[in-house]
This record gives structure tokens, C-alpha cells and sequence, in this order.
């Protein structure tokens, strides 16, 4: 079993995330794996842990990212929780690339994996936390032509089939699908492993592979800025909220709380 | 708002057909501020959703003729709504398509987007059009704490609008409503739907994406969702939890980064320490009111109105006062 596991580099939610010039700051200070990547490595490596002994020994888990430079501290963290492979995507002319870009790189990525042999499933987070897309797992299997299983709260593979049980917002639905596939995990699917001494030394050895969007033959009007069908042309910061008005509560702060909602109308 | 500038057709998906709920509802107002509003659909309207969008405007539904593989429960896979919204674009000369922001919606949008070689916007605040006619959408970004500003530079459009952006509108005339069927054909491989049952719905609470106003609990209930679920139907308010809540057990929904982003009128969270996930799918409601007996609970540092105390004593109290209140 080849998996390819597709992580991503984003500002830290607990940073203080800020956009400049339009564009998000990736600050390598307060950057960090996608932590809900984290839950697709995970599944990753349960599906290779659970297959017999000579298929496991056969089997590879690569990490792959689209990212500048700074993307690595994604790919070492993939390493230490076990991957075998590291895959940096990088190229100048994939700044500012929309969902379709990222997608054409990621899927030339996997591609180009292909050319040393099949890759049977490429395992997603269900979004990325600085854009809160949750799209390109769909565009990346419609791109590559396979079947897209996503938002995967239970993940079962057996011999060639993806079984995968999820809960949407309108349903709870089993889905199947053969192999290869692209499978996108939810946060509930699982409890992402803590890298070990073992592991955390392990990784530091492993070499971090780059690739260029030439290496992929990237079409570069189709990718970055370039060729970026949305433009962002404002962003801002939000006002701050006015001071919290706190109520201690003696045995009145219910009422208080109903007061403050009938007083603005909210009822 | 100002009237069309361009004269514009705007696509709504309308996925289930057998309720209009209010999300989509909002998709209508947008829809006729830029142009004429047609919906799509993967399955009959009742009689009762007709007169709604009849009401709302909407001459045409375009509903899809789908090939057998993708019939029955496989109609809503998000490939298979993207290769219906995509058709009935070409059908209709359309160039703007609205969704809600439901995560297979995102995906349906996007893979419109990609078969018509068009720009998308997910999780849109609004939509306008600028002097040049090119689509204009707002976010609400960073939990809430940025608005950035994106322009569509293609000639089409796909937008997901996020629930409580707009208050719908009926439109100023009721029109009559035709229901036109189109094929629709699926490539590429779609999974096998094995087992689908949908969510069943609380009939006497509104939802949680699209409630006006939403009481959260988390882990400070202890699992008592009792004062929690008392204060939200004193107000009419949609019921939600923290994730930690939800994996305990007590509750089935939670919101946040990874659950429902609400942005309602008023978000009331109790027991919740305001997780910077948390914040992420409530940050950007109008008013942000909490309970907590931790003076320097988190959660504090983003609220209009707080409660030191505990929500066992204040909930219920609130939520007899605010009974009483209605009543007057
Ligand atoms: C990848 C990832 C994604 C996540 N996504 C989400 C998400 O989408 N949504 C989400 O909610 N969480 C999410 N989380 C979890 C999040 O980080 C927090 O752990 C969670 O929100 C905390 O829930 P809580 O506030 O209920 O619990 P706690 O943080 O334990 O807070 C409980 C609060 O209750 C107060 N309290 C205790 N007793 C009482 C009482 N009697 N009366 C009043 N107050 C009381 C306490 O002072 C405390 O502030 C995610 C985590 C990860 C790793
Ligand atoms: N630049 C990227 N590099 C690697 N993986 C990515 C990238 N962008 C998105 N992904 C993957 O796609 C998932 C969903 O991302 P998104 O659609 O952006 O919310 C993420 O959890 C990642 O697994």
C-alpha cells in the first residue's frame, strides 16, 4: 500500500493571525503543522499498521505539502509521527495560488509519485484551519480522477475497497469506493499519536525531498497569483469589541443576563 | 439594497427540494439583488416549497434528469450536485451560482467551479457586484477577527454564502413557479452510497447554523444540559455544545472550527472557556454573551455581556425571567 498523505503549513490558531498586502502572513515563528492534518496521518498510518506483516513491510506513507520553504516544519512533523517520505512542493511562481493552483500542484505531485509506482490512497485533513475551505480534497480526486471520500469519521480499508461512515450536517451516510481513492478525515475520526523519543530522533535523518513546478511540469498560467481566478483586494482587522460588561453573581446574575438581553432588544 | 446593475440569471441550489429552509431563503435575497433568481434542484419540489419560492421569486426550477448511476440516495454526493449545477449553468447562461455553506455544499461548489473554469468564494459573508459587473464577496476571516474582500475574475461565479448574512426577503410581487427538468450526465467515479439516513431534525427548535440565537453548554454542565436546553426554549434559541461536551456524550452537535460556525444574533455560551476552536465558529455572532465561574475564563476576552457564576443557578433564572417577560 503506497499512501500519500497531503499536509498543510498554517499561521497557528493560538498566534495572532494577520494578513499584509493582502495575503496571509506565514510567520515560521508561529507556524505549524495544520493540526487536523495531523488526524489524516493518523488514519494513514493505522490503514498500514493493520495490514499483514509483508504488505506493511511494502508499504510506504508519504507526506507531501505545497508550501514555501518554511513549509518543512509541516514535513518534520509528519516525520516524527512516523511517515517514511517527505515531499515539499516549492516554487516562486505558486505564491498566491487559489484552491484550483494548490490543486494542480498537489495533484501533479501525487502523479509524479505515480511514476515510481501506484499511489493507492491519498488521505486529506477535512480543512485546512487558516482558510476553512474544505475543498481541496473534492477538486484534488476530480482532478486525479478517482473517487472522493471525505469528512470520514470511521475509515475502513479491505483489499481494494474504502469504506468510510460519516456525519454531515444533513445526514449519516456509509460510502464505499475502490481503490485508489482520496480520503478526507474528519477531527472525530481519531486521536493523533504523540511523536516518541524514537520517532522524534528517527526524523531527524530524514531528508526532505523538493520539488519545483517545472520538476512537475506545472502549467504556470494555471498556478499563483497568476492565474488565480479570486483576488483578495481588502482585508482588515475587525474593530475591538467594547469592554466586557461582567456581572458578578449574587444570586441576581440570571437576572442580569435576562436584563441585558430584553434591554438590547434580543428577545 | 440597490437594484441590478446587470442583468444578470443567478443559480440557488435547492438541495433537499421538500424544505426551503432559511439559509436558502437568505440565497433568494442575495440572488434578486444581482439579477433574476432560478433554483436547482436533484428532486421534485413539494407543493408547499413551490408557493415559497413562488413568494420569493422564483419563476424556474430547473430540476435535474439524472442517469441512473447517480439516482436515489447517490443524488446528493457532492459530484453529483456539482455535475447538476454545472449543466444548469450551461442550460441557463447563468454566470453566478449561490449555496449554502454546508461542507458537501462547499465541495459541490467547488467542483462546479472547476468543471466551468470559474472563481469560487466558500463561506461568504455577502455578495455584491461591482461597476464592472464582476462578483464582489466578503468573509469574515481568523475566527472572526479579519474582513477581507475577494473579486471574482472570471466571467463566472460560485459563491457559499454562510447562514445569518442577510435577513430574507419575500420578493415585492409573488410570482408563479415551473418546474423544468434538464438531463444531467456524471462523469468520473462516484462512491456507492451504502447506507444513508438523514439527520432528523428537531421540529421544535430551529437549526443550529441558521438560528437568530444559539445557547451553548460545554464542559462545565457536568453533562446537565437541562438549564442549558431550559434557557434556550425560553428564548426560541437553537441548542449547541463545545466538542469537548460532544465527546463526553452529553450533546450531538458542537460548534466551532471543525463543527457548525453560527453567527447569529446572540451566542450564549456556558461552561465553555472559549477554546481558540471554539471561537472560530462563533466568533463572528453580533452579540457574544457568556457563563462561567472562572473570572478569567478565555471566553471572557470576546463577550458583550458576562456572568461570573454558576450556569446551574443563572440559566435558569434568565430563562424564567425572559418566560415572564414574553408573557407581559
Ligand atoms: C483539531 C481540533 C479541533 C477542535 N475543534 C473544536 C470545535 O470545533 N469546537 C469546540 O468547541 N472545540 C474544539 N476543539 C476542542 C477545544 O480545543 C477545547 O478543548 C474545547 O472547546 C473545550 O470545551 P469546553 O469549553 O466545554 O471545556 P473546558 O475548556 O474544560 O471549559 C469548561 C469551562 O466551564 C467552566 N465551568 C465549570 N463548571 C462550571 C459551572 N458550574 N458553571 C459555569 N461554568 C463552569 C470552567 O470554568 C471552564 O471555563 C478542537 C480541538 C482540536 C485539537
Ligand atoms: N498547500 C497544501 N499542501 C498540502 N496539503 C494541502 C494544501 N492545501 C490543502 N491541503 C490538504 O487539503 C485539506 C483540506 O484543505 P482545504 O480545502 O484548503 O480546507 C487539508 O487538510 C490538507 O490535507
Amino acid at each position: 500500500m503506497r499512501i500519500a498523505v497531503l499536509v498543510k503549513y498554517v499561521p497557528d490558531i493560538n498566534a495572532e493571525r494577520r494578513f499584509e498586502d493582502c495575503r496571509v502572513v506565514r510567520d515560521p515563528a508561529e507556524g505549524t503543522l495544520n493540526e487536523l492534518d495531523e488526524n489524516a496521518l493518523e488514519a494513514a498510518l493505522r490503514i498500514v499498521e493493520a495490514l499483514p506483516d509483508d504488505e506493511r513491510e511494502a508499504s510506504e506513507v508519504v507526506a507531501v505539502t505545497v508550501a514555501p520553504p518554511e513549509g518543512d516544519i509541516a514535513v518534520r512533523k509528519s516525520f516524527q509521527m512516523g511517515v517514511d517520505r517527505g515531499i515539499r512542493v516549492s516554487d516562486d511562481a505558486l505564491a498566491g495560488s487559489d484552491y484550483f493552483g494548490t490543486t494542480a500542484a498537489l495533484a501533479a505531485a501525487v502523479r509524479r509519485l505515480e511514476t515510481e509506482g501506484p499511489v493507492d490512497l491519498v488521505v486529506t485533513g477535512m480543512a485546512a484551519l487558516d482558510g476553512l475551505g474544505s475543498v481541496v480534497p473534492a477538486l484534488l480526486a476530480a482532478e486525479l480522477g478517482r473517487p472522493a471520500v471525505t469528512f470520514a469519521k470511521k475509515v475502513a480499508v479491505d483489499g481494494g475497497t474504502l469504506e468510510v461512515t460519516r456525519e454531515t450536517d444533513e445526514a449519516t451516510e456509509t460510502l464505499s469506493a475502490p481503490l485508489p481513492a482520496v480520503l478526507s478525515v474528519a477531527d472525530t475520526a481519531n486521536t493523533p499519536r504523540f511523536p516518541n523519543f524514537k520517532r522524534i530522533m528517527a526524523a531527524r535523518t530524514k531528508q526532505i525531498e523538493t520539488w519545483s513546478a517545472a520538476d512537475l511540469d506545472l502549467d504556470l498560467a494555471a498556478v499563483g497569483a497568476a492565474g488565480a481566478r479570486t483576488e483578495t483586494t481588502q482585508a482588515s482587522p475587525r474593530p475591538e469589541k467594547p469592554e466586557v460588561e461582567l456581572v458578578q453573581d449574587k444570586g441576581s446574575g440570571g437576572r442580569a443576563l435576562a436584563e441585558y438581553l430584553i434591554r438590547n432588544d434580543l428577545v | 439594497m440597490p437594484a441590478p446593475t446587470h442583468n444578470r440569471t443567478v443559480l440557488v441550489l435547492l438541495d433537499p427540494a421538500t424544505e426551503v429552509r432559511s439559509s436558502v431563503l437568505e440565497l433568494f435575497t442575495i440572488g434578486r439583488s444581482l439579477g433574476r433568481v432560478e433554483a436547482v434542484t436533484l428532486e421534485a419540489p413539494t407543493v408547499e416549497v413551490l408557493a415559497q419560492l413562488g413568494a420569493h421569486g422564483v419563476e424556474t426550477v430547473h430540476q435535474a434528469e439524472l442517469p441512473p448511476s447517480a439516482q436515489g440516495e447517490a443524488r446528493h454526493l457532492s459530484a453529483v450536485v456539482a455535475a447538476t449545477l454545472a449543466a444548469a449553468v450551461r442550460l441557463t447562461d447563468a454566470d453566478v451560482v449561490l449555496t449554502p455553506s454546508s461542507f458537501t455544499a462547499k465541495e459541490a461548489a467547488a467542483l462546479t467551479a472547476r468543471e466551468l473554469g470559474a472563481g469560487v468564494v466558500i463561506d461568504a459573508a455577502s455578495v455584491t457586484q461591482d461597476d464592472e459587473g464582476r462578483i464582489v464577496a466578503g468573509k469574515r476571516v481568523f475566527a472572526g477577527s479579519w474582513d477581507t474582500t475577494s473579486v471574482v475574475r472570471t466571467p463566472a461565479a460560485v459563491v457559499t454564502v454562510r447562514a445569518n448574512s442577510v435577513v430574507p426577503q419575500p420578493a415585492d410581487a409573488a410570482v408563479s413557479t415551473v418546474v423544468e427538468g434538464f438531463a444531467v450526465t456524471v462523469d468520473g467515479v462516484v462512491p456507492t452510497v451504502v447506507e444513508r439516513t438523514p439527520t432528523e431534525r428537531d421540529a421544535a427548535r430551529p437549526t443550529l447554523e441558521e438560528a437568530a440565537v444559539v445557547v451553548a453548554g460545554g464542559r462545565g454542565t457536568g453533562g446537565d444540559f437541562g438549564p442549558v436546553t431550559e434557557l434556550a426554549d425560553a428564548l426560541g434559541a437553537a441548542v449547541g455544545a463545545s466538542r469537548d461536551a460532544v465527546f463526553e456524550g452529553w450533546f450531538d452537535r458542537y460548534v466551532g472550527q471543525t463543527g457548525v460556525t453560527v453567527a447569529p444574533r446572540v451566542y450564549i455560551g456556558a461552561g465553555i472557556s472559549g477554546a481558540p476552536h471554539h471561537r472560530g465558529g462563533m466568533q463572528a455572532s453580533q452579540v457574544v454573551v457568556a457563563v462561567n465561574n472562572d473570572p478569567e475564563a478565555p471566553i471572557f476576552e470576546i463577550c458583550d455581556f458576562a456572568v461570573v457564576g454558576d450556569l446551574a443557578d443563572v440559566l435558569p433564572q434568565a430563562a424564567e425571567i425572559i418566560r415572564a417577560h414574553k408573557e407581559q
